[in-house]
C-alpha cells in the first residue's frame, strides 16, 4: 500500500478515536471549551488530507462534520446528544469508508447525501429546521446536565419524523457501529448508510451483526496494530541510554585491552557485540526515508504553480533515503522553504522561458543520496538563477560589505551572500535578485545540525543548492586533538583533512606569514591558519615551549576545516585518533561559550570539550564571504580550459593593487628594519647567509621607519632580490590578460584581476634594478654587436609571458616580434617576414609547439631558422619529442639565464649572426 | 524545640572559614578529582569532571569568593550539589562534620562583608567557637551571565 495511504489510515483511526472520546467528553459536560477546538481541528485534518488524497466521498462527509463542529465551537449551536450522535454517526461513517479503503485501496462508492443533508440541517438549520428545533428546546426546559441522555434521544427521535433514520437515537455507539460493520461488505456496498439502517431495525439481525463487528474490529486496524506510535521524546531517552552504554563499553574495552588474556574478555566480547547490535537497531527506527520530509512538496509546488501561473515539474530522486528522525524534522522546513523559493523565485514565467528558449515548463529537481557519513540533498531548477550584479548593489545598499570588498570577490562569495543574515528580508530581492528571504535561516537551519549548504548559480541557467548533513546527531565521530595539554575534540564531519608543517621549511608544509597571520600553501589554495591556543587564550607554561619550538621549527599539526563554504585550519600540537562520542550540552552557566558545541566522556573516562567549528569560524572572521572550497573546485576545472595563473597581489605605492605571477615569487618575508644595512648605496639585508639587495618598484615606495617590512622575495639561482612592498594583499588565481601595456618603467601592463585594475610588476625590471648585471654576463651577450639587432620571433599564447619576455628580450639588445600562436607565427611567414631565430610556447591553441616546429622544418622558407621552445613542462618525454621535431634547445619558462645563453648560443650554433 | 526548625548542614572550610550548605543539597563528596579545563570560561569555572557519567562543572570556590588559590598542589575536596538540574562540583579545602542547628539561631548577614561574600551568603550561625557562613548555592553559581565572563 501507498506509505502516504498508510500512513493517513493510521493517523485518521487515530483521530477518529480521539474525536469518539472527546466527543462523549463534550457531550457530558457542554460547557467544557477545551475539547471543542481539538475535535474541530483532527475532523478538520480529516478533510484536508482527504482532500489532498483525492477521496471525496471522505472530504465531502468530514467537510459536513466540521460545519456542525464549527458552529458549535463558534457557540452557534448548543452542544447536545443529538449534535453529538449525529456527528458520531459522520465518524462512524468515515470509519467505514477507512476500512474499504485500507481493504482495496480505494474509496467505496456511494452516497452519503442522506447524512450530509442531515448534518448541514444541524449546522445550518436549513431543510430541516424543526429537527433542530426540538433538542433545543428540550435542551432549554431543563437544567444543564441534567437532562438524561434517553431522553434527549428520545426527543431527537420524535422530532426527527418516523421515517428518517429513526434508529439513530435507539442503537447504542457499538449498535450503530455493528450495523454498519455488518452492511460494509468487501465486495459490495453501495449504501452503507441505508442499509445499516435497515439491519438495526431488524432485531434478529443483531446478535450477528455485533459477531461481524468484532472480527472487522480486528481488521479494521489492521494497519494501526502494525505499528505502534512511540513518543519521540522516549526514543531519544533510549538513543540517550544506549549512547551511554556505547561509551561504558568502550571504557571497558579499553580497559581491557591492556590486559593479555583476561577472564573479563570474553563477556566484554559479547557485551560488546550486543551493545553494538542495539545501538543500530535503535538507530534504525529513528531512520526514516527522506521521502516523508517531501511528502508535501508536490502539492505545494502544484498550488504554486497555480498562484504563480508557471508550469512546474517537481522531480523527486531517492526519496527512499533514509536518515535520523531528528535531522529529517530539522531538514523539513528548510527544504520546503527552498523548494518554494524555487518555484516562486528560481524559475520565470512561461512566456519568459519560451523567449530564453527554454522549455515552457520548469523544473524543479530534488535529489537525495548517501555520501560517507552524509546524506547529501541538492535542490536545483532551471531557472533564472543568480544575478551577481543585483546582489552586489543589495549587498552595498544593506551594507553588509564595501564595494571594495566586493570587487575582491567571486561570483560565488558574492551569490553566496543571498545566505547571510541581514541580506534581506524584503520581498524587493524576490523581484531582484532571484531569492533572498529567509536563505539565512535555511542556512542556520542547516549549520545547526552540523550540515553544509552550498549554492552554485548560473545566470539564465539555473541554481543548485548542495545541502550536506550527517545521518545522525546522536553519536558522532570525533578527532581528538591537543593543544597545550589539553585535548579537545573536533567533530570529524566538519574536518577535511590534516596536513604536518614545520615552521621552518624542513617539511613539504611550512607555515608562513603574513602581517603575523599563518598561513599554509596548500596545493593551489592558501588556507589561512588559527592557533587553536589563540583561540583558547591558554597561556601557560607550555607558551614558552611553543615559543621554544618556533624556533626550532618543531612539527604542528594542521586539522583543515570547513564551516559552510569556508575552510581554514586550526594548528594543534598533536593529533590522536578518532573517537566515537556523544555530544552532552554544556553546562548552562557556559552557554555563551560559541565555540563549544558540547562536552562528552572519552573511552579512559576523562571529560573533554568538544569545539564547534562554527564558532571558530564565527570569531575567526565572516564563514560565509570567505574562502570557497567549492569555488576551487569549480577553479580547477575551469583551469582545464582556461589557463589561470596565481598571482601574488600586494599595494606599493599607493592604494592600486599591484600583483606578480607568483610562480616568480620565492618567499614572503616579514624582515626587521633594524637589520637593513646600506651598502654601495644601496640596502641590503643579510638573508640566509647572502647579502639580499632590496629595492622598490618606484620611489613612491618607502621602507618602513621601523617594525617590520614586509617583502617579495625573487630568487634566481644563487641570486636572492627583495622586493619592498607596503602591504601583501592576497594570491588570487585568475587568467592573466594584460590589457594595457604599460610605458612606465618596473610595470608590464595592467590587467584585470578580481575584478580591479591591477598593474603588473615586472620582476625582469626590479631584477635589473638590483643587479645590473643579471642579464649582461658576458658570455650570455647577444651574439654580434652589429648595428642590426637579432630578431627574435616570440610565440607564446599567455600575453603575460610575451609581455614579460618582451622588455626582457629588448633589453638583452634583441628586436622582438610576438605572435600569438603557431598560425599567427605561420602568417608572418606568409607575409616574407624573417626572423634569426623564434622562441615558442608548447601547448597553445589553434596549433601546438611541436606541430608549429614541425611546419617551420618542413617549410624552406624558415627552414634555416632554429627554433627553441619555451614551456613550463620539461620532461625528458617532452624534450625528446621536441629535438624530434626539430627545436634546437627546450627552456623551462622561467630560467633567464637559459634563455639567455640558450639565445646565445643557438644564433652562434646556426651562424645567422651578423 | 521542634525537629522541624532544625536545619542539618554539612560543614566546609575555606580558607579557615566555617561554611554550612544543607545537608539534602549535598549529593556527593568528592576528592582527587581529574578536572578538564575549559578555556575562555569564567575564571571561577576551574574545568569539567567526569562524575560516574555524568558530566560535572567544578567551580573554584576561592576564586568565587576573591580568595586566594590553595597553596598545596594536590588539591582538596569537592562537594558535588545540583542547581537547576546541572551537577555543580564545589572545591572547597576540607568537609568537616555535619551540624545540626536550630534555623531560628541564624543571624543575618553583616552589611559590612565583602560584597561577593554577602552575595553568596545566606545568614550566620555563632557557633561556640567559630562562626559559620551558609552558602547560597544558586547565588554561589550566579555569575554566568555577568561580567567575569572571560573577556
Amino acid at each position: 500500500m501507498d506509505d502516504l495511504l498508510s500512513e493517513f489510515l493510521t493517523e485518521t483511526n487515530e483521530s477518529i478515536g480521539i474525536v469518539d472520546t472527546s466527543l462523549i467528553v463534550l457531550e457530558q459536560d457542554p460547557s467544557d471549551e477545551s475539547h471543542i477546538g481539538n475535535i474541530f481541528r483532527l475532523v478538520h485534518t480529516i478533510k484536508g488530507t482527504c482532500g489532498f488524497l483525492g477521496l471525496p466521498r471522505l472530504e465531502a462527509v468530514a467537510h459536513a462534520g466540521e460545519n456542525v463542529l464549527g458552529k458549535i465551537r463558534d457557540k452557534e449551536l448548543t452542544v447536545t446528544a443529538d449534535v453529538v450522535t449525529i456527528i458520531l454517526e459522520a465518524m462512524d461513517v468515515i470509519k467505514d469508508i477507512l476500512a474499504t479503503i485500507e481493504e482495496t485501496e480505494e474509496e467505496p462508492a456511494g452516497d452519503d447525501a442522506d447524512l450530509i443533508a442531515r448534518l448541514n440541517a444541524v449546522a445550518f438549520g436549513a431543510a430541516f429546521a424543526p429537527v433542530e428545533e426540538a433538542p433545543v428546546k428540550e435542551e432549554e426546559n431543563v437544567p444543564e446536565g441534567s437532562v438524561s441522555e434517553e431522553e434527549l434521544e428520545a426527543a431527537f427521535q420524535a422530532a426527527e419524523g418516523p421515517d428518517d433514520e429513526v434508529s439513530s437515537g435507539e442503537v447504542s455507539l457499538e449498535e450503530l457501529e455493528a450495523a454498519f460493520q455488518a452492511a460494509e461488505g468487501p465486495d459490495d456496498m453501495p449504501e452503507p448508510v441505508a442499509e445499516s439502517k435497515l439491519e438495526v431495525k431488524d432485531e434478529e439481525t443483531k446478535p450477528v451483526a455485533e459477531k461481524t463487528s468484532k472480527e472487522k474490529a480486528s481488521k479494521e486496524s489492521s494497519i494501526a496494530n502494525q505499528s505502534i506510535r512511540v513518543n519521540v521524546q522516549m526514543l531519544e531517552n533510549l538513543m540517550t541510554m544506549v549512547s551511554e552504554l556505547v561509551l561504558t563499553r568502550n571504557q571497558l574495552l579499553q580497559m581491557v585491552r591492556g590486559m593479555d588474556d583476561n577472564e573479563f574478555t570474553v563477556p566484554l566480547q559479547r557485551l560488546s557485540h550486543v551493545t553494538t547490535e542495539l545501538q543500530e537497531g535503535l538507530m534504525k527506527t529513528r531512520m526514516q526515508p527522506i521521502g516523508n520530509a517531501w511528502s508535501k512538496l508536490p502539492r505545494i509546488v502544484r498550488d504554486l504553480s497555480h498562484d504563480l501561473d508557471k508550469k512546474i515539474d517537481l522531480v523527486m530522486r531517492g526519496a527512499e533515503t533514509e536518515l535520523d528522525r531528528q535531522v529529517l524534522e530539522l531538514i523539513k522546513d528548510p527544504l520546503t522553504h527552498m523548494v518554494r523559493n524555487s518555484a516562486d523565485h528560481g524559475l520565470e514565467m512561461p512566456a519568459d522561458r519560451i523567449a530564453n528558449g527554454k522549455n515552457e515548463t520548469g523544473k524543479i529537481v530534488l535529489e537525495a543520496f548517501h555520501e560517507g557519513g552524509h546524506i547529501i540533498i541538492k535542490i536545483s531548477d532551471d531557472g533564472r538563477g543568480l544575478n551577481s550584479e543585483k546582489i552586489k548593489k543589495k549587498v552595498i545598499e544593506n551594507g553588509l560589505a564595501s564595494e571594495a570588498e566586493l570587487e575582491g570577490m567571486s561570483k560565488q562569495q558574492i551569490q553566496n551572500f543571498i545566505m547571510r543574515a541581514g541580506f534581506s528580508t524584503a520581498e524587493k530581492v524576490t523581484n531582484v535578485s532571484g531569492r533572498g528571504v529567509g536563505m539565512d535561516v535555511v542556512r542556520s537551519n542547516i549549520e545547526k545540525i552540523g550540515g553544509t549548504i552550498a549554492l552554485t548559480s548560473e545566470e539564465g541557467q539555473g541554481s543548485t543548492f548542495t545541502i550536506k548533513i550527517p545521518l545522525t546527531l546522536a553519536i558522532v565521530s570525533a578527532l581528538i586533538v591537543e593543544c597545550c595539554g589539553e585535548r579537545f575534540a573536533i567533530p570529524q564531519t566538519s574536518v577535511l583533512e590534516l596536513v604536518r608543517a614545520s615552521t621552518n621549511s624542513s617539511s613539504d608544509h611550512t607555515i608562513e606569514m603574513i602581517n603575523d597571520s599563518p598561513v599554509l600553501r596548500l596545493r593551489d589554495q592558501l588556507l589561512p591558519l588559527l592557533h587553536l591556543n589563540d583561540i583558547m587564550r591558554l597561556e601557560t607554561a607550555a607558551d614558552e615551549v611553543a615559543d621554544q619550538s618556533n624556533v626550532k621549527g618543531a612539527e604542528e599539526f594542521i586539522v583543515v576545516i570547513q564551516v559552510a563554504s569556508f575552510v581554514f585550519g586550526i594548528v594543534v600540537d598533536r593529533v590522536f585518533d578518532t573517537e566515537e562520542i556523544v555530544v552532552k550540552p554544556i553546562a548552562p552557566i557556559l552557554k555563551n561559550l560559541s565555540i563549544f558545541s558540547g562536552n562528552t566522556i572519552l573511552g579512559d573516562g576523562s571529560v573533554i570539550m568538544i569545539l564547534d567549528p562554527n564558532g571558530i569560524a564565527a570569531m575567526s572572521g565572516d564563514a560565509a564571504v570567505s574562502s570557497d572550497n567549492s569555488e576551487k573546485d569549480e577553479t580547477k576545472l575551469s583551469q582545464l580550459q582556461d589557463e589561470k595563473t596565481a598571482l601574488l597581489v600586494f599595494r606599493a605605492g599607493g592604494k592600486d593593487p599591484k600583483a606578480v605571477p607568483l610562480s616568480l615569487v620565492a618567499r614572503l618575508e616579514e624582515i626587521d628594519v633594524n637589520t637593513i644595512e646600506d651598502t654601495n648605496g644601496k640596502k641590503v639585508v643579510q638573508y640566509r647567509g647572502q647579502l639580499m639587495p632590496l629595492t622598490t618598484i618606484d620611489d613612491s615606495v618607502s621602507i618602513v621607519e621601523e617594525g617590520r617590512q614586509p617583502v617579495l622575495v625573487f630568487s634566481d639561482q644563487d641570486r636572492t632580490m627583495g622586493l619592498v612592498v607596503d602591504e601583501i594583499v592576497d594570491i588570487v588565481e585568475d587568467t592573466l590578460d594584460v590589457e594595457m601595456m604599460s610605458d612606465r618603467e618596473g610595470f608590464v601592463g595592467s590587467a584585470v584581476i578580481r575584478d580591479k585594475a591591477t598593474d603588473i610588476v615586472d620582476v625582469g625590471y626590479c631584477l635589473q634594478k638590483c643587479f645590473g648585471s643579471w642579464f649582461g654576463a658576458q658570455e650570455t651577450r647577444p651574439f654580434g654587436h652589429g648595428n642590426d639587432k637579432q630578431k627574435i620571433l616570440l610565440v607564446d599564447d599567455s600575453p603575460f609571458f610575451r609581455n614579460m619576455l618582451v622588455p626582457l628580450l629588448k633589453t638583452a639588445g634583441y628586436a622582438v616580434t610576438t605572435a600569438e600562436n603557431g598560425v599567427d607565427a605561420l602568417e608572418k611567414r606568409d607575409h616574407g617576414e624573417h626572423f634569426d631565430i623564434i622562441i615558442s610556447d608548447i601547448e597553445m591553441p589553434e596549433m601546438d609547439g611541436f606541430t608549429f616546429a614541425e611546419k617551420v622544418k618542413g617549410d624552406e622558407r624558415w627552414h634555416e631558422t632554429p627554433i627553441v621552445a619555451l614551456s613550463s613542462h620539461t620532461t625528458p618525454g617532452d624534450f625528446d619529442r621536441g629535438r624530434a621535431v626539430g627545436f634546437s634547445d627546450y627552456i623551462a619558462k622561467f630560467d633567464r639565464d637559459s634563455l639567455m645563453s640558450a639565445l646565445t648560443q643557438t644564433l652562434k650554433a646556426s651562424g645567422s649572426a651578423k | 524545640m521542634t525537629t522541624s526548625n532544625m536545619q542539618e548542614y554539612v560543614t566546609i572550610l575555606i580558607a579557615d572559614q566555617l561554611f554550612g550548605i544543607p545537608v539534602l543539597e549535598v549529593h556527593d563528596v568528592l576528592r582527587d578529582l581529574k578536572l578538564t579545563k575549559i578555556p575562555l570560561a569564567p575564571a571561577e569555572v576551574a574545568g569539567a569532571l567526569n562524575l560516574r557519567g555524568r558530566i560535572v562543572t567544578a567551580i573554584d570556590v576561592r576564586k568565587r569568593l576573591g580568595l586566594s588559590q590553595l597553596e598545596q598542589e594536590d588539591g582538596g575536596m569537592s562537594i558535588v550539589v545540583e542547581h537547576q538540574g546541572e551537577p555543580y562540583s564545589l572545591m572547597i579545602d576540607s568537609v568537616g562534620e555535619v551540624l545540626t542547628l536550630d534555623v531560628n539561631d541564624l543571624q543575618p548577614t553583616p552589611v559590612t562583608l565583602n560584597a561577593c561574600w554577602k552575595e553568596i551568603s545566606g545568614g550566620v550561625y555563632r557557633l561556640e567557637d567559630k562562626l559559620l557562613v551558609v552558602l547560597q548555592i544558586e547565588r554561589m553559581l550566579d555569575f554566568g551571565g555577568n561580567s567575569t565572563i572571560a573577556a
